[in-house]
This record gives C-alpha cells, structure tokens and sequence, in this order.
C-alpha cells in the first residue's frame, strides 16, 4: 500500500463516514423552514441552510449517498459484463471474440457522456437511463483489459501444461486468468465510480440528471449558485464534496489511467 | 500510405456506427413517447385546441405512421442518409439550418480550448519534463492531479465568480466579442492542460534519458539545441496521439461547459433538445457532435502520420 493509496483511502473513508454519520444529526434533507433562509453555520444547522431554509448537513450527506451508491451500482453495471464477456472472448475466441470487439468499438464510436446524454432524452429526470448509459459506456474499457490480460496469460506455457493435463476452463480462469486480471479491474473500477461521482454531478448541474428537490450535489449547485455572495460556503461545500470523493477514487486506483 | 489509409477507412466505419447508433436511439425515442405519435405531430401543427380525429389521421397518412415499425425505421434511415434531419419541433426551424449556426460557435470554442490547452500543457510538460523529479515536477504532478479530480463545470463556476463576477475582467457568459470566449475556452484548457502536460512531461523524460539524446549531447549541442533538433519531434508523437484521446474530454466537456455560459453552440443545443424533447434536434446535435468526435480523430491520425516518417515508411 502506497502511501498515495493510503491518502486516498482515507479521503473517500471521510466522506463516507459523513454520508453515514449525517443522518444522525436527524434533520430532513426535504423539509423547508423560510424563516431560517441561507444562515452561516452554527446553532441548529451545523453547517448552515440553504435557500429555502433547508438543513445542509442532511443536504450533502444525503447527496453523498446518492453519489456513492450510484457510483457503485453503475461500476459494477459495468464491471461485471465487462469482465466476464472479456474472459469469455479470450477462452473461446472465434466469432464470438470478434463480435464482442465490434460491439467495444461500436460503443465507443461515441463519447461516453454523449451516449448517457442521449438515453436522458428517454426520460428525462430519471436515474434508469443514466445507469444504463454509464453502464454501456463503460463497460468497454474493463472487456478490453478482462480480454488482453486474459489473451496474454492464455498464450503461457503454464496455461497450456495446465489444458494439456486435463484442467477445465474453470480451473485456468480461478488459478490463472483472475489474479493477471484482477488488479487491473480493481484500478479501472476506482476510475469508473469517479467517473460516475462527476457524471451525475454534471448531468444535474446541466438540469438533464437528478431533479430538484433530489439532494444531488451537482443540482445543489445549480440551486445555490445565484446566492454565492450571501452564501460562498454552500456553494463551495458540495464542490469540495465532489473533488475530495473523485480525488480519494484516483488516488486509491493507485497509477495513472492507460 | 496503406496504414494511413486503414485507420482513415476505420475512422469511416466509426461515422457509420456514430450515424446508426443516434438514428436508432432517436427512432426508437419517437416510439416510446408517451401517447398517439399522430395525434402529438397534428397537435404541434395546427395548436393544441384545434386538434381532431380527421387532423390526426391525415397526419398518420401523410407520415405513413400507419406502416409497420421496420419500413418507418427504413424511411427514417432514408430520410438520414439524405440528410434529411426534419424540422425543429420547439422552433419549427430546418435543423440543419440550426445546427450550421451553432456549429460554427462550437468550432470556434473547441479551437480556442485547444489552442489554450496546447500554450498551457506542453510547454509545462517540457519544462517538467527536463527536470524529472524536481520540485517543479512534484508541483505540476499534484496540481494536474487535483486538476482532473475537478468537473469541468466546478472550473467553470470557479472562473466566473472570479474573473467575471468579483474582478470584472471578462463577460459572464453569452456570445458576441472576442472577450466571451476566453472563459467557456480557458475552462476546457485546464481539464485538458491538466492531462496533456503529464504525457508531454514522460514524453520529454524519456527522450532526454534516451541513448540518441546523450550521444547529441556528447557531440557538443547545447541542452536547447539537442532538444530542438533531436527531442522536440520524438516527443511531440505520443502528446499528439495522447491528444486524439483527450478529444473524448473535450467533446463531453463542450456539453456541459457551453450550458454553464450560455454558449450558443451544439452541446448547449442537446441539451435544450432533450429537456424540451425535439427528437429532430436530439438526433441533429447528437450526430454532429459524434461526426465532430470522428472528424477531429481523424486529424489526429493525420498528424501521427505526418509527424513519424516511421509510419510512412510502412507502406513498403
């Protein structure tokens, strides 16, 4: 462990103990109070309100649950097929091999944020299409490691001696393809929960993602942007939200993207 | 020339894909709408109160919305290979007249980006690049990284408070001067800058610590001079394959940074089209940006060729 991994472990384990830790302070992220309209933090509202007298506290921990799980589900939307078509393709090859790697490059013929911008026109507002369309574009990028790093082990002689004494293909893919793989997938995985992070950040700032009153850190920006001379604080926390989290993601992914 | 011609010929099939693709997104966004497709086209023609049954069902004959699915999603190609992109239904405008106006916004934007990115990135690449591991490295390594874990529209917001709205130096958003630009294009540099200057700086690292690069040295140039004659074209190879790359980060970065400033371009146009659901201008802006993606690609290649007379020598 790296002591820049370290770093970014314990950025990401702050604002995961905030998104956990937040709800104990027991306000509604939803409940509006207009007597109590954008105060500085203190008293009540550890971290102040926000335009419509809303607690920012619950605010941002709520964001920062919808960030995280999203992120997960959507990484993992795209790690699993990725990974396992890429296995696939490199164990059987053939037709199937090449029709995969036409479909990768059909993908990614667009922009990733294009192809999810796109699906939003479906249902604007609703999170399904923003799922799906990180999912499909991000898919890619971990069938192409899953299927090179595979490729390449299969090609060893120890992969061989292993067929040639009569081991199933489950047995070459648990002994010898996941632990080439698996690192690689663990690095891309970080990059694409960040990925995600300021996907759906951005696609709520630009109003085509998460609607208000959904407590999503970017559509909080778009919120809170007209009061940033009363209220430079509440801007500036759901920014500093986003870079700590992608950052913490980076870090922890351990070595620059290929 | 034949490796050239492969990758220009697979540049070629990616537009076919990027055309298929939105095509049939859009065609199957026209199914999925809620409601009878007829009676929606009657009632954005004629206004909402004077829609009938007879209105509807001359429409549904004109369009031919009575025709099975696969022969109205073999008109729509048609009608696309055609370049016949339909009519704007929130403006009523031809899209590809639309789509030419904001065009030429956006192509100014992207080249102003790149052009800031290319005055920012490299040159502290080199620089970084000469010294590896000394403090100005170690500087440019972490601003680059704290740099790439911020969303472009966090920059933007962070440069219009700033230099538009507290110092006053330039226009908040919108088109006009010259002066609206720098904004909107100084945000999508320093996303850029961020990645470029780290290749260039490994680039440039490996070149100085290259035998050639000694040898130069050893035969009596000047660390400039070895640099200009020996290292600058080597180096400039895997930054400007790096840069075909990067126009993935500019073209998503187009979307979201022309809405932020009002920017009246292709991106700012998509997005006004989803919200609105003007399929018409979906598909228009979705296919240009994803021709505009191909297009630039396309020039990448073009200068990695022009640039490594390794590559032209492949033809033999």
């Amino acid at each position: 462990m790296s002591r820049k991994r370290l770093l970014g472990g314990a950025l990401l384990a702050a604002v995961i103990a905030f998104a956990l830790l937040g709800p104990l302070h027991g306000a509604d992220p939803l409940r509006q109070n207009l007597s109590d309209t954008l105060l500085p933090p203190g008293g009540a509202y550890p971290l102040g309100t926000d335009h419509l007298g809303r607690d920012l506290l619950a605010r941002l921990a709520a964001g920062a649950r919808l960030s995280f799980g999203f992120a997960l589900l959507a990484a993992l939307a795209a790690a699993v097929p990725g990974i396992l078509l890429g296995l696939v393709a490199a164990l059987r090859g053939g037709v199937l091999e090449r029709l995969l790697l036409g479909l990768a490059d059909a993908v990614q013929a667009l922009p990733g944020l294009l192809l999810v911008v796109l699906f939003t026109a479906f249902a604007p507002g609703e999170f399904l299409p923003l799922y799906l369309g990180l999912a499909l574009s991000l898919w890619v990028e971990f069938f192409r490691i899953a299927r090179n790093g595979a490729a390449a082990v299969m090609a060893r002689p120890q992969v061989q001696a292993a067929r040639l004494l009569g081991f199933g293909a489950g047995h070459i893919l648990r002994r010898h393809l996941w632990p080439e793989v698996a690192p690689l997938a663990a690095t891309l995985f970080a990059f694409a929960a960040g990925t995600a992070v300021t996907t759906i950040a951005a696609l709520a700032f630009i109003g085509v993602g998460a609607r208000p009153p959904v407590p999503e850190w970017g559509s909080m920006m778009t919120e809170l942007l007209p009061y940033y001379a009363e209220a430079p604080l509440a801007l500036l926390l759901p920014a500093i939200l986003i870079f700590t989290t992608v950052l913490g993601l980076h870090l922890l992914a351990g070595r620059e993207r290929a | 020339m034949g490796e050239l011609m492969r990758a220009l010929g697979g540049r070629a099939v990616q537009a076919l894909l990027v055309a298929l693709l939105v095509g049939a997104s859009c065609f199957l966004m026209v199914r999925l709408l809620p409601g009878d497709m007829a009676y929606r086209v009657a009632a954005s023609r004629y206004g909402y109160d004077l829609v009938d049954s007879a209105a509807a069902e001359a429409v549904r004959q004109e369009l031919g919305l009575d025709r099975p699915w696969l022969l109205q999603l073999g008109a729509w190609f048609a009608d696309l290979a055609r370049l016949d992109l339909g009519v704007s239904l929130a403006s009523g405008e031809a899209v590809l007249d639309l789509l030419s106006v904001q065009l030429g916004h956006t192509l100014l934007l992207s080249v102003v980006a790149l052009a800031f990115s290319l005055l920012l990135g490299p040159p502290l690449g080199v620089l970084t690049g000469l010294r590896p591991g000394g403090w100005l490295d170690g500087g440019a390594l972490a601003l680059a990284a704290a740099l790439r874990a911020v969303p472009a529209f966090v920059i933007g917001i962070a440069l219009m408070l700033v230099l538009a709205v507290e110092w006053d130096w330039l226009p908040v958003a919108g088109v006009g001067g010259w002066r609206e630009v720098i904004l909107p294009a100084l945000t999508l540099a320093l996303g850029l800058a961020a990645a470029s200057s780290r290749v260039t700086r490994d680039a440039v690292a490996a070149v100085v610590a290259s035998p050639y690069f000694a040898f130069a040295r050893m035969k009596g140039l000047s660390d400039a001079s070895a640099f200009r004659r020996h290292g600058l074209r080597n180096a400039s190879i895997p930054v400007i394959a790096y840069l075909g790359l990067q126009l993935v980060t500019l073209i998503e970065g187009v979307v979201v940074v022309e809405s932020l400033f009002a920017w009246p371009g292709i991106g700012h146009a998509l997005v006004h089209a989803v919200l609105g659901r003007d399929i018409p201008m979906v598909q228009g802006t979705a296919l240009l940006m994803g021709l505009l993606f191909v297009g630039l690609n396309a020039a990448t290649d073009l200068a990695c060729w022009a640039l490594d007379p390794r590559r032209q020598g492949a033809r033999a």
